[in-house]
């Protein structure tokens, strides 16, 4: 049956199987991987080997003269193209090759295109550059006192007011510091029963997507086309369209499937690069970084938190004061965001009365750090959460019943004075420790097993204020199809929006047609990021599907069909034209309401349209001779608003606490001044079918999200939040050991364990 | 350009046969994507560890991106573009463990999901009623970024089930 119309099931909330599960399982999936065109370039790259130093020389010649090379390009080449070839989201610090200098091992430096790929990585080993080395700063809190200054002058972008102060500063390598205040933390900290502060680290890490990024440039005459695997289409377009000083509509930006993306391919990453290359070469260019390449091209930032609580005789925090440093690497890409954006939710999701935040992103010699699943949440709760257990235990109370006790509630302010709403803080929390049985008995373990258990719980809001626009197009039959930029990198945002449109128009989800992001083609959306697609463009969707539907009415008006009766959408065209003929044009916009934060306090009344709420709960054995962590169950707890695919949020849920699950117990990029020394999937590990935990659920909690679409809120990076700490916690109440920085490897665990047995580990 | 040596080789790929001239440095995934353009089978690491680009090789699962294209001469290869048709019964629909994939949500970008495939389907042929552990252990060499992997074991699972009571005497 080729059914169009639903006749009764609802398509909100209903497991449909992802729209292309078809074309995947059968590898006919369209990724820009698999992209060719005719006359295609392979470009490769020279890469930086000193994480910071003048350039004295590049000699390409040997790589020039290499049979079957077409062109080296080095970034004096670029600027006889484009006179200021810098870009960046947040700001214009990131040459497209480098020049005059450069700023972590790793930075393109040249780069060789050649009709065989394999001859362009040939003549990319042949290029010699010479460099005088400069004095590097690679950890983040000596970064803001180094003599070592990674950018001589601050470049923001202009996109942001609240960076606009900081263009042409020098001699800082201070990209943001963004302040909070709320109360007074000081008198609460002088009255005081109870005083914690604490420092905690989290480690550089990488998103691996399967597919490493990858992107083409097609030069027309004044035009470019683009195919990449992008997070961003509308902001790749915007970017290119300033570097080249062109109109938008003379660049296309298409993005089929991505083979995954967590933050990786947001923004512009290899896009200007093949742009440039493509109109120098006058030929289609296609740049496929290795799996290793991109470990130097993007990566989470490592950081340090260290946090100060006052804690009454009532177990009632009064007072928290956070300091935050982002290692944002060589250049900010989106790490200025990451340090307001996430800093002011630093001091969780507690009713805290005194509140400081100081959130200072910071540039290093590393390579550069942007978006991961999260945002920085993850980072933030790993500290908060590690910080309000020993809390907990530093007053002896249950850390359960601790943390009901200081929760936000609805209506309550958070630190920026925000009123909280729709965001399930207790219900999750309460959920967890349920599920947990926390109340019963727990079976500790015995000999050199030793069991423990723990909970952890985090709140983001998302990033605000940002737009999404949809086209929804009716045509004569009856069918329906979505013209949308949000890209589907794999969380299921094509059959999510499709059940919106299905559910608005009384059609069959699987029946609704998704056209992939094609800026000649999509409206514009900010970006695929940060759980935003459900929530902004699932109201732009909604918005669309509404205006088609009001114009139908009006059609069916107009021809003299009765309002309410049941006629077919194609017998309505029918009428109307004669024959099936026509289509109706839905069109939404959806930007929600915002109120910017004040300077210097953060404060705000409206800082965010909607938050997510996400807890673990840890079951593990510790082997106290190997120091061997075993997670016997993971349970993950979410706030998701109504779910729009149920079964797809399950596996949102599941594959965002896998990815922390690594995060937290191994992966770690290995750096020797600066150099990451085990930049590939055989030396970093990632988490694989062995690490999954012996249980894992994944629940989520009854709620509704009342400005989102049917309810629904995001729900991409919820699952990470709580897993880092809820391990690290596990840990302590298994055997006495606290860890203070990821990750939590059996190493550290048995160095905890000697130590508190005053035996010390050679080493 | 071509950079010394080639050699023709005959490959039988989802049960075509290729003839073709092809460098002796080239490897199998190339062949397979750029010469016969059959571009399910991906490549994620290109050094043998995450099983994106796992084919079946004379019916053993194998790594496409570490074995040259000279090595095959003379194989039958199945790729992701060959699995529907595996099973005669199957023929022309999809093969039950790509419908379970569906069902089950074993997939998320994708990009992971032919080598789950044909890895797994390897496993069901040698042993069509494996334990939880078995399937954890067979794809323990493949992986994926997106799922957190849960999906793809109840596919593998439910799919032994449902083919063992196809075949079962009524
Ligand atoms: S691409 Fe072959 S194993 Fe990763
Ligand atoms: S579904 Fe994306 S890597 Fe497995």
């Amino acid at each position: 049956m080729n059914e169009i119309r639903s006749i009764s099931a609802k398509q909100v909330g209903r497991d449909v199987p992802r729209l292309e599960s078809r074309q995947k399982v059968t590898g006919r999936a369209e990724y820009t991987h698999n992209i060719t065109l005719p006359g295609m370039l392979y470009a490769k790259l020279c890469r930086s080997t000193v994480a910071h130093g003048r350039i004295l020389s590049i000699d390409v010649s040997a790589a020039r003269d290499l049979p079957g090379v077409h062109a080296v390009y080095t970034g004096e080449t670029i600027r006889t193209l484009i006179a200021e070839p810098y870009f960046g989201p947040a700001f214009h610090d990131q040459p497209i090759l480098a020049i005059g200098k450069v700023h972590f091992v790793g930075e393109p430096i040249a780069v060789v295109l050649a009709a065989d790929p394999y001859v362009a990585a040939e003549a990319a080993q042949m290029i010699v550059a010479e460099y005088e080395e400069l004095p590097a700063v690679f950890d983040e809190v000596e970064a803001m006192t180094s003599a070592a200054i990674v950018h001589e002058t601050l470049k923001p972008a202009g996109t942001f007011a609240d960076l606009k102060h900081l263009s042409g500063k020098s001699n800082t390598n201070v990209a943001l510091d963004y302040q909070l205040r709320r109360g007074d933390t000081d008198a609460a900290f002088a009255a005081a029963e109870h005083v914690f502060e604490h420092e905690f680290h989290t480690q550089q890490v990488m998103h691996t997507p399967l597919e490493p990024m990858v992107s083409i440039a097609e030069p027309g005459d004044n035009c470019l086309t683009i195919y990449t695997a992008s997070q961003s289409p509308s902001f790749v377009c915007t970017e290119i369209a300033r570097l080249f000083g062109w109109r938008e509509n003379q660049v296309r930006v298409k993005v089929p499937y991505l083979g995954g993306g967590f933050g990786a391919k947001l923004y512009i990453k290899l896009e200007a690069l093949v742009a440039a290359a493509a109109m120098l070469a006058r030929r289609p260019v296609k740049l496929s970084l290795t799996m290793e390449e991109q470990f130097y091209t993007i990566t989470k930032h490592a950081s340090t938190f260290r946090i100060k609580s006052a804690v009454n005789k009532d177990g009632r925090i009064t007072a928290r004061r956070c300091e935050i440093f982002w290692n944002g690497g060589a250049f900010a890409d989106i790490g200025p965001r990451v340090t307001q954006k996430s800093g002011f939710t630093s001091p969780g999701p507690y009713d805290i009365d005194n509140v400081s935040v100081d959130s200072y992103a910071l540039y290093t010699n590393r390579p550069p750090a942007g978006a991961l699943r999260g945002f920085g949440i993850p980072q933030l709760v790993w500290a908060y959460e590690s910080h309000t257990d020993l809390l907990a235990r530093g007053i002896g109370m249950d850390a359960v019943e601790f943390r009901r006790r200081n929760l936000l509630r609805e209506g309550r302010p958070q630190a920026t004075g925000t009123l909280m709403h729709d965001a399930a803080i207790i219900e999750v929390l309460d959920k967890t420790a349920e599920l947990m049985n926390w109340t019963a008995p727990f079976e500790r373990g015995e000999g050199v097993i030793r069991r423990g258990r723990a909970i952890a719980i985090g709140f983001k809001a998302v990033v605000a204020p940002t737009t999404s626009g949809a086209i929804v197009n009716l045509s004569a039959d009856g069918s329906a199809a979505l013209y949308m930029s949000t890209v589907d990198m794999g969380q299921g945002s094509d059959t999510a929006m499709a059940q919106i449109v299905a559910e608005t128009l009384g059609l069959v989800a699987e029946r609704v047609k998704v056209v992939h992001p094609d800026t000649d083609v999509t409206p514009y959306d900010m970006a695929t990021l940060g759980s935003r697609s459900t929530f902004h463009m699932g109201n732009a969707v909604k918005l669309a599907s509404l205006h088609a539907l009001e114009q139908l009415g009006a059609m069916a008006r107009e021809v003299g069909l009765p309002e309410g009766t049941n006629y077919e959408i194609r017998d309505i065209f029918l009428k109307k034209y004669g024959m099936q003929a026509g289509n109706i044009i839905g069109v939404g916009s959806y930007v929600p309401p915002y109120t910017s934060p004040q300077k210097g306090t953060g404060l705000s009344d409206n800082v965010t349209p909607f938050w997510m709420v996400g807890a673990a709960g840890v079951e593990l054995s510790v082997d106290t001779e190997t120091g061997h962590v075993t997670i016997d169950r993971l349970i993950n707890v979410a706030d998701v608003g109504r779910p729009l695919n149920p079964a797809i949020v399950a596996t949102q849920l599941s594959g965002a606490a896998m990815m922390q699950l690594g995060f937290t117990l191994f992966e770690n990029m290995d750096l020797d001044h600066g150099q990451v020394t085990n930049a590939s999937l055989a030396d970093y590990k990632i988490p694989g079918m062995h690490d999954l935990p012996t249980v894992m659920d994944n629940v989520i909690v009854d709620n509704n999200q009342q400005n989102g679409p049917y309810g629904a809120k995001g729900v991409g990076e919820t699952a990470t939040f709580g897993v880092s700490p809820a391990i690290a916690n596990a840990i302590e109440d298994a055997v006495g050991v606290r860890l203070t920085s990821l990750p939590l490897t059996p190493e550290s665990v048995l160095r905890g364990i000697r130590a508190l047995r005053g035996e010390k580990l050679e080493g | 350009m071509s950079w010394g040596e080639s050699r023709t080789i005959t490959l039988t790929v989802n049960g075509t046969s290729y003839t073709r001239e092809v460098e002796v440095r080239f490897h199998l995934a190339d062949v397979l994507r750029h010469e016969l353009g059959l571009t399910g089978t991906h490549l994620g690491c290109e050094h043998g560890v995450c099983g994106a680009c796992t084919v079946l090789i004379n019916g053993r699962s194998a790594r496409s991106c570490l074995m040259l294209a000279v090595q095959a001469d003379g194989a039958e290869i199945t790729t992701i573009e060959g699995i529907a048709d595996i099973d005669g019964p199957h023929a022309g629909g999809l093969h039950p463990l790509q419908e379970a994939f569906r069902e089950f949500h074993g997939l998320q970008c994708g990009f992971c999901t032919p080598g789950m495939l044909t890895t797994l389907i390897e496993l069901l042929r040698d042993n069509p009623a494996p334990t939880e552990e078995e399937v954890r252990i067979a794809i323990s060499g493949n992986l994926c970024r997106c799922t957190g992997y849960q999906g793809i074991v109840d596919a593998a699972l439910a799919t032994a089930k449902n083919l063992r009571e196809a075949t079962a005497p009524a």
